[in-house]
């Protein structure tokens, strides 16, 4: 039982971090980052070629990799979505497209196998209420704590965040105040992918790179994003505990490859029930129904 | 620009270009005075349909397959154009295509029907399983109803994978094929044209105009007291049909069915078809699948790096030309130069 609720905690973690960019960018610019899964492979794929290829020191290639992927983001939003901004069904095409255009490189490099694999950063594991855990599981719950405190004191604190929810709540308006709406935008998925390299290099030390997480990530994300409300970060949370734990329930009575299909039911429901996810404010009525 | 002008005789020249007389007040009406003007508008549509006709007699039996995936390819593409012209962006066409194969499947391996019922049969009964499960989120508009119709493939997917049930991971093999090579070709040419032409006479009438209405402002609609719901399930029924349809054929082409019919091939292709050709009008989309899919085979030698390529051709096309290869075309067709003086 205890193991259920501690491990419990480091998949809502887990799936905290993966939903966090893709919900960031959506909740200020309004693109819904179809590459998202893609860049979270990114992430990992760039520290992984660092370390190996190029022999860089495993803190540096990490440091360096979330950077060089935010920086993707942003040049992606540059030199295409700026161009296409407000069209929202080639916005998804060109997102969708380029997210699988990456993930199919990655695979036509020969990105597969047992050999690309990130190490842990810290080897060893620790009893909490009789569960043996590894530290970095740990890890994953202390940066998804870290970066949610963070991203509010960023939100609500800075003049960059001010300036973003003013975006996310009315661009004319924001405009008016002297907010560059595509200078925030850009910096949005900039921030957005950083997160997703972020969540990359977490987790995936405890498995494998794989290609088809970059599908399996972004579904995780979208599916977080739709229950708990795209830009309400007590939204994020809650969805994710409730995913975590229904993960972790799942798995222990049933199958868990169960898993997807809970989460669909969820998603649907909230869909039928309540569309703009349960902690969803802005964009409610127009956007979604 | 300057290939636009031309010196002579010291004054210079620019060119014009005029659209030609005979549209009348938009662009599907025509105003035609001579058998030259008809032969003008009948050209291109008798192009479609004979070239295609006569094509199976001159290519041998590699191209001749090739022919097949195309016009598959082509239903495919129209397919998800029809959902798009009615307001609902779809990311998962997969959905369709790998119901209709695995219900085809399923009907002629377990029961042993013949695929002159089967494949009927799973078109509608496909397609109405489709319909229902997306008339739950039929409610949400663009991005969430993309999200929502990208995840469920993969969900039957694993359910499949997990379950073992339809023959699990190795799928269903040693189906009914078709008698010969001439039957599967002449089928699905003759499906192509039903549904290229059905659909185009379908936006015609009043209903098309409806569901047209529907994806440019559905609130305008609802106040004109029409059900959108009700349009957008039967608008998803009849475009889901052509998928299906296309699946289920597949599934006899192939003689198999199993987990590649839900791969994510089927989404993204006839997007791309789209895209590259121009969405909006069923030429663009049919256009776009003769394109990319020909040229597929050129760049077989590539192996993976084809869906590389097509996703950034995407990409690219959706940046740099919106309207699509085939609008530009067809404006370049309506249209004559000719050089006028400049002062």
């Amino acid at each position: 039982m205890s193991g259920m609720i501690v491990y419990g905690l480091v998949n809502s973690a887990m799936f905290v971090l993966m939903a966090l960019g893709f919900s960031l960018t959506f909740g200020i610019s309004g693109v819904a980052n179809f590459a998202h899964g893609a860049f979270y492979v990114t992430g990992a794929y760039l520290t992984w070629q660092m370390v190996n290829s190029l022999g860089f020191a495993y803190p540096l290639a990490i440091a360096l990799s979330i950077v060089i992927t935010g920086l993707f983001g942003a040049i992606m939003y540059w030199v295409v979505l700026y161009r296409i901004r407000g069209l929202e069904l080639s916005e998804v095409i060109a997102t969708f497209g380029l997210g699988i255009g990456l993930i199919e490189t990655y695979r036509s490099l020969g990105l597969s196998g047992h050999s690309y694999k990130l190490p842990k950063f810290v080897d060893g594991s620790i009893e909490i209420l009789g569960v043996y855990i590894d530290f970095q599981r740990l890890i994953i719950i202390g940066v998804a704590t870290l970066l949610i405190v963070s991203l509010w004191f960023f939100s609500h604190r800075s003049k960059m965040g001010l300036a973003f929810r003013g975006i996310a709540q009315d661009e004319y308006t924001a405009l008016a105040f002297g907010i560059e709406s595509d200078i925030t935008a850009m910096v949005s998925l900039g921030i957005g992918c950083s997160l997703a390299a972020i969540a990359a290099l977490v987790i995936v030390p405890l498995s494998l790179i794989q290609v088809d997480e970059g599908k399996h990530i972004l579904i995780l994300a979208l599916a977080v994003g739709i229950v708990g409300g795209m830009e309400s970060i007590v939204g994020i949370i809650t969805a994710s505990l409730v995913f975590g734990f229904a993960q972790i329930i799942v798995a222990t009575y049933f199958n868990p490859h169960y898993t997807m299909i809970v989460m669909f039911a969820a998603i649907l429901f909230v869909l039928i029930v309540k569309p703009s996810g349960l902690f969803g404010k802005f964009k409610e009525l127009e956007e979604r129904v | 620009m300057s290939r636009s002008y031309k010196e002579n005789k010291g004054s210079k020249y620019r060119r014009e270009r005029l659209d030609r007389g005979i549209k009348a007040r938009s662009d599907s009406i025509f105003a035609l005075s001579s058998y030259r003007e008809a032969l003008y508008l009948v050209f291109p549509r008798a192009l479609v349909i004979v070239g295609l006709l006569i094509l199976p007699f001159v290519l041998d039996e590699y191209w001749t397959k090739v022919l097949i995936i195309t016009c598959v390819m082509a239903i495919l593409a129209l397919s998800w154009d029809f959902i798009a012209l009615a307001g609902m962006l779809s990311l998962g066409q997969a959905l369709f295509f790998g119901i209709g194969s695995y219900l085809s499947g399923i009907m002629n391996h377990y029961m042993g029907l013949s695929p002159v019922f089967c494949i009927p049969l799973a078109t509608m009964v496909g397609s109405a399983i489709c319909t229902a499960m997306i008339i739950p989120v039929l409610r949400l508009r663009g991005i969430y109803f993309a999200m929502v119709t990208f995840v469920l493939p993969l969900i039957i997917t694993s359910i499949i994978e997990m379950t073992g049930i339809f023959g699990g991971v190795e799928g269903l093999s040693a189906l009914s094929p078709f008698p010969n090579l001439w039957v599967t070709v002449y089928f699905i040419i003759l499906a192509l044209f039903a549904c290229f032409f059905g659909f185009r006479r379908l936006m015609d009438t009043d209903y098309g105009l409806a569901l047209k209405a529907i994806r440019d402002n559905d609130q305008a609609v609802m106040s004109s007291g029409i059900n959108i719901y009700w349009y957008k399930a039967q608008a998803l029924f009849i475009g889901g049909a052509a998928g299906t349809f296309v699946g289920a054929f597949m599934t006899h082409h192939y003689r198999f069915v199993g987990l590649p019919a839900f791969s994510m091939d089927y989404t993204i292709f006839p997007i791309a078809c789209t895209v590259v050709g121009g969405s909006g009008m069923f030429s663009g989309a049919l256009f776009g699948a003769f394109i990319l899919t020909p040229l597929g085979e050129f760049l077989r030698a590539i192996g993976t790096w084809r869906i590389v390529f097509y996703s950034f051709l995407m990409v690219a096309f959706v940046v740099v030309v919106p309207e699509g290869i085939f609008h530009y075309l067809q404006r370049k067709y309506h249209q004559f130069e000719r050089w006028v003086k400049t002062e």
